[in-house]
């Protein structure tokens, strides 16, 4: 296995030019377990630890956007003014494992190995965040939506990266909430991200590990508009519940059942939505 | 000047552990640090499935590869094929058969861990997969084809005790079900052989619980005279049973005597869970007879222990299971049938409790119900049955331990609760943790009891001795002994025994290894009894050695002389001399062994006094539950445990707090989940272990009325406390939700669906 630690993008994009398989290592917490179990064995690494670029962020507040490298860390993301800007992003963020995974873990890592259970994609996905990509043929945006396609499964192509995440500052309330079966450092069996947008008061969420890819309950979003101001009832909130679990679709496995993820969502969302209108 | 010394660690005092600090800042060697010169690692070939018939098996692939040294399967196993602490029934290598998913089938010894993995990759076992056993009721049935020469059925126990015939005026009955734990020590298995010159030899650095039995078992499989097997202790990180079984022990040494190199084994945690025992997963049906005003009459059971594949402990498991299953509570009649049956489901052995948390789940989730149907609180139905020293159990044994059940539920009951839950506490606090699922107003709050009962020593007529030996030179002491240390705090206890018994302050304790007699087992909340007993006994002797030198050298009688401080005192005179000086260049050399009194077997009605001594607790749990989401948040554990005598108190709080802490993991996320044989989350990414947000804050009352029976007064204080957290939590829960929890561990569906 040989490992190659680029210092900068294009450096980076040339590597992976040239060694098409190669897995790119961002915090390797997902990477190395899989790598020591001996479920992977890569013959090329590239390693975007280096890359100083990557660990840029910045909040633009004339365009109202912020822009997150793919190598900062879930700890730079609770610590930082990240996480006024986008609290979502950070209440996701605390839910990864220990503060050892914290100072390691990536939004480039969790993007790449776009687990239908990873913590921030959620967020991303509510947010209509814009993924931006490089290789050597040059850079492309896609939505969060066209990037993850499957469990497991996003849209990069061979020789592509990575090179942040773009999202937008809403106005209004936006909070995440997951599941597991512990208070801690636990996987997630349900989770749910909330955006309330104050400007029209419409919401927007999306549903973690109960489907293939991250699930937006547009359905739902959509209900929550047709119905009159001021939304804030708990009949309303629980509707709005039962119908984003609707449209969740969840698995039985050794973690959970189907029945208690659905269950999950629909009380997760109801609580988001009583949250968002609670102040 | 004050002449008054406080003498450091001594027994009764806080004593810090002589590694604690080296742990703390990862310096200590656990086995797996271990290094030999030219050493060869080994690695084992398991079975991928739970039944299967073995057609062939070519190991010629991997013996091609470069570096690779050796690789073995049944056939070379020089002695006899099986081992086993009770029953001799589990193959060193799989023959024929392989019974349950990661038996070891073959193992390789190469110069790389990688090498190893690919000689692993390239043996040839063909299988003819076969339909797994995996319900304990089919065990039973005597339709069912055996899996096994020995039959499906390791052990049926009755108990009929009393008046059989009594009919209570109130009845209460239910199905409890335990889930399957795993020991999760964090030190994972690890071994280092080392072949003697001669090759007709061998030495084990081994991380186990009991040198001698491990000596005993591998000497036989390896077809060498006992004194040619010779153990050393290597760095243990926790135990709590799963170390009782052999594991790698044969596979390391037959590595080595083949390749006369020294021989590297580790599991990870993964291979692990395979690697070793469990706790037996149990179904228990149980009925009681009370009076009306709540005192029982009789109890009625079935427990039925699934000890998966080989026999390991089950035998004795059951016996503990079913001797227990009256709680600490009087009891005139019982009818009580309890099987340990064979399954292709992994192996169950020992585990903290020993068959006895089973028991306590069952009985404590009744004495809720009993207590619900005669109109009384939890702690009054406790109190009302509470046992007391002199009392019969449904054995017939009598109670001769000090009994303070009532004192346990009393002093327990009188330990403050937490704050009440207010409207906005730190939410990582609530149930759902850093997840935020939570807000105070989706909260009930429950308070459940469990109070428990557990023999220490081992049990049915074993004499489980221990052995130590004292030696006292110029104010030095050194001891030896083959107790392993496990991380129970033996290390600690030791010098502090001879401190206060010799007055010195320099305490060597020398390797644990083979070459002094048995400690037993580090299991069944013994070695404080029992190597203590032999510590004790070993530095006493040297005293009185001691004692006979001075007398002689200042012509006064012996008996007049006593220990102060660090001083011999003559009590009828003016001598007063320090221990260091005492007897100048002078070598006293003592060995003890300590033997408890005998115990008897079980007849066929189950009577008959078996147990050594009993150690008793009480726990009352304050559980936060989320009832939509069904998530917990264990709030405070309060408990008051009977220990005798705090010979370390901070030890003693160290077991204590541990102790709720596995208990705990029980209750609420702690399971091997096995779906037709197979272990499903054999990793810590899915077998949850409690995280310090877990984990309740523990308040707690140290009993200590000193047991006679006891050499230093002390009991055991490793097992109880992580028998009736349990139970505990479990009611804590049903009172917050009114939900009917017949099993733990407590799903999030249990409670919300």
């Amino acid at each position: 296995m040989t490992v190659h630690s680029p210092r900068t993008i294009d450096q980076a994009v040339t590597l992976l030019e040239k060694y098409p398989s190669a897995m790119i290592l961002s915090g390797g917490t997902d990477f190395m377990v899989e790598v020591n179990f001996n479920h992977r064995k890569p013959s090329q690494v590239v390693s975007t630890r280096a890359i100083e670029e990557l660990r840029q962020w910045n909040i633009d507040h004339d365009t109202n956007s912020i822009f997150i490298g793919a190598g900062v860390t879930y700890s730079t993301i609770e610590s930082s003014d990240i996480a006024q800007a986008a609290p979502a992003l950070a209440e996701a963020s605390r839910t990864v494992g220990s503060p050892q995974i914290r100072a390691a873990g990536t939004m480039g890592g969790n993007l790449g190995t776009c687990s239908p259970a990873g913590d921030t994609l959620p967020v991303f996905a509510a947010l209509d965040a814009k993924i931006l990509l490089a290789s050597n043929a040059g850079r492309r945006e896609v939505s969060f939506a066209d990037f993850m396609v499957g469990p497991k499964k996003n849209s990069l192509l061979a020789g592509e990266m990575v090179l942040g995440v773009s999202l937008p500052i809403i106005e209004g309330w936006q909070g995440y909430a997951k599941v597991g079966v512990r208070n801690a450092m636990v996987i997630s069996i349900a989770s749910a991200c909330l955006v309330r947008n104050a400007s029209d008061d419409s919401v927007r969420v999306a549903l973690g590990s109960v489907g293939p890819t991250i699930i937006r309950a547009r359905a739902a979003e959509s209900w929550w508009l047709d119905q009159g101001a001021p939304r804030s009832s708990s009949e309303m909130h629980t509707e709005f519940g039962a119908r984003c679990a609707a449209e969740a679709s969840p698995i039985t496995d050794h973690r959970s059942t189907a029945e208690y993820r659905r269950h999950a969502i629909k009380v997760l969302c109801t609580r988001l939505a009583a949250r968002s209108t609670s102040r | 000047m004050s002449t008054v010394k406080t003498r450091r660690d001594v027994l009764g005092t806080n004593a810090l552990r002589p590694d604690g600090a080296a742990k703390v800042k990862g310096e200590f060697s656990f086995s797996s640090d271990m290094w030999s010169d030219g050493m060869l690692w080994g690695a084992t070939l398991r079975s991928p499935h739970p039944y299967a018939r073995i057609v062939r098996i070519d190991t010629s692939p991997a013996l091609a590869i470069d570096g690779v040294r050796a690789v073995l399967t049944a056939e070379d196993v020089p002695g006899v094929l099986t081992y086993g602490l009770i029953d001799q029934d589990q193959p060193v290598f799989a023959v024929d058969y392989v019974r349950y998913m990661g038996e070891p089938v073959a193992a390789v010894a190469a110069d790389h861990p990688e090498t190893c993995r690919r000689a692993l990759a390239a043996i040839i076992v063909e299988y003819e997969v076969l339909t797994p056993l995996t319900d304990p009721e089919l065990s039973l049935d005597t339709s069912t084809p055996a899996i096994h020469p020995n039959g499906n059925v390791f052990r049926h126990q009755r108990i009929v005790h009393g008046d059989t015939s009594v009919v209570g005026d109130v009845v209460v009955e239910g199905e409890y079900e335990i889930g399957m734990q795993d020991q999760a020590f964090l030190g994972l298995e690890a071994a280092m052989a080392i072949p003697d010159a001669d090759g007709a030899g061998i030495e084990l650095h081994i991380a186990t619980q009991w040198l001698h039995e491990d000596q005993k078992q591998i000497a036989a499989c390896l077809g060498l005279p006992i004194e040619r097997v010779r153990l050393v202790l290597g760095g243990v990180g926790g135990a709590f049973g799963a170390r009782e079984d052999i594991s790698l022990q044969v596979h390391s040494c037959l590595l080595a005597l083949t390749t006369k190199r020294p021989i590297k084994m580790q599991y990870s945690r993964e291979e692990s869970f395979f690697g070793h025992v469990h706790r037996h997963p149990a179904r228990v049906h149980i009925r009681h007879h009370a009076k009306a005003d709540g005192t029982i009459v009789k109890i009625e059971a079935r427990m039925l222990f699934d000890g998966g594949a080989y026999a390991s402990t089950s035998s004795a498991v059951l016996i503990n299971g079913i001797t227990h299953i009256q709680g600490p509570y009087r009891c005139p009649s019982a009818v009580v049938d309890g099987f340990a049956v064979r399954t292709n489901n992994p192996p169950c052995g020992a585990m903290r409790g020993f068959g006895v948390v089973q028991a306590c789940y069952a009985h404590e989730s009744q004495m809720d119900r009993l207590a619900e149907a005669c109109g009384l609180s939890h702690v009054e139905i406790r109190l009302r049955n509470a046992m007391r020293t002199g009392d019969t159990l449904i054995t017939g044994q009598p109670v001769e331990s000090v009994a303070p059940v009532e004192r346990c539920i009393r002093e327990t009951d009188a330990l403050p609760l937490p704050p009440p839950l207010i409207d906005s506490p730190d939410v990582l606090e609530l149930p759902g943790g850093t997840g935020l699922t939570s807000r105070s107003e989706n909260i009930r709050r429950g308070i459940g009891w469990g109070v428990s009962i557990k023999n220490i020593m081992y049990s049915e007529g074993f004499d489980d001795y221990s052995t130590a030996r004292c030696t006292l030179q110029d104010g030095v002491v050194a001891l030896k002994f083959a107790t392993s240390e496990v991380g129970q705090g033996f290390v600690t206890l030791a010098p502090q025994i001879a401190r206060s018994v010799l007055g010195v302050t320099d305490v060597v304790v020398e390797p644990m290894d083979t070459t002094i007699g048995s400690a037993g087992s580090t299991s069944a909340s013994r070695q404080t009894w029992m190597s203590g007993g032999a510590v004790d006994g070993a530095c006493r002797l040297v005293r009185e050695r001691l004692f006979e030198h001075v007398g002689l050298a200042n012509g006064i009688d012996a008996l007049r002389l006593v220990i102060e401080d660090d001083e011999i005192v003559d009590t009828m005179g003016t001598l007063r001399i320090k221990v260091t000086d005492a007897a100048p260049g002078v070598r006293f050399e003592e060995t003890f062994e300590h033997h408890h009194r005998p115990t008897e077997d079980l007849d066929e009605n189950g009577q008959g006094n078996c147990h050594v001594a009993f150690a008793f607790v009480a726990h009352r749990a304050v559980v936060d539950v989320d009832v939509e989401l069904g998530l917990v948040k264990v709030v405070q554990v309060a408990t008051a445990q009977d220990i005798g005598r705090a010979l370390n108190p901070l030890s003693v709080q160290g077991q204590l707090e541990g102790g709720i802490a596995q208990g705990l993991g029980l209750a609420v996320m702690e399971e091997v989940i096995v779906q037709d044989g197979r272990v499903r989350n054999p990793s810590f990414t899915d077998y949850l272990l409690p995280t310090a947000l877990d984990a309740p804050e523990v308040v707690y009352s140290l009993i200590e009325e000193p047991d006679p029976q006891a050499p230093l007064g002390a009991k055991g204080v490793g097992e109880p406390p992580c028998i009736s957290v349990t139970p505990a939590i479990a009611s804590a829960i049903r009172q917050a939700t009114g939900r009917d929890i017949r099993r733990v561990p407590v799903r999030p569906q249990d409670i919300c669906l």
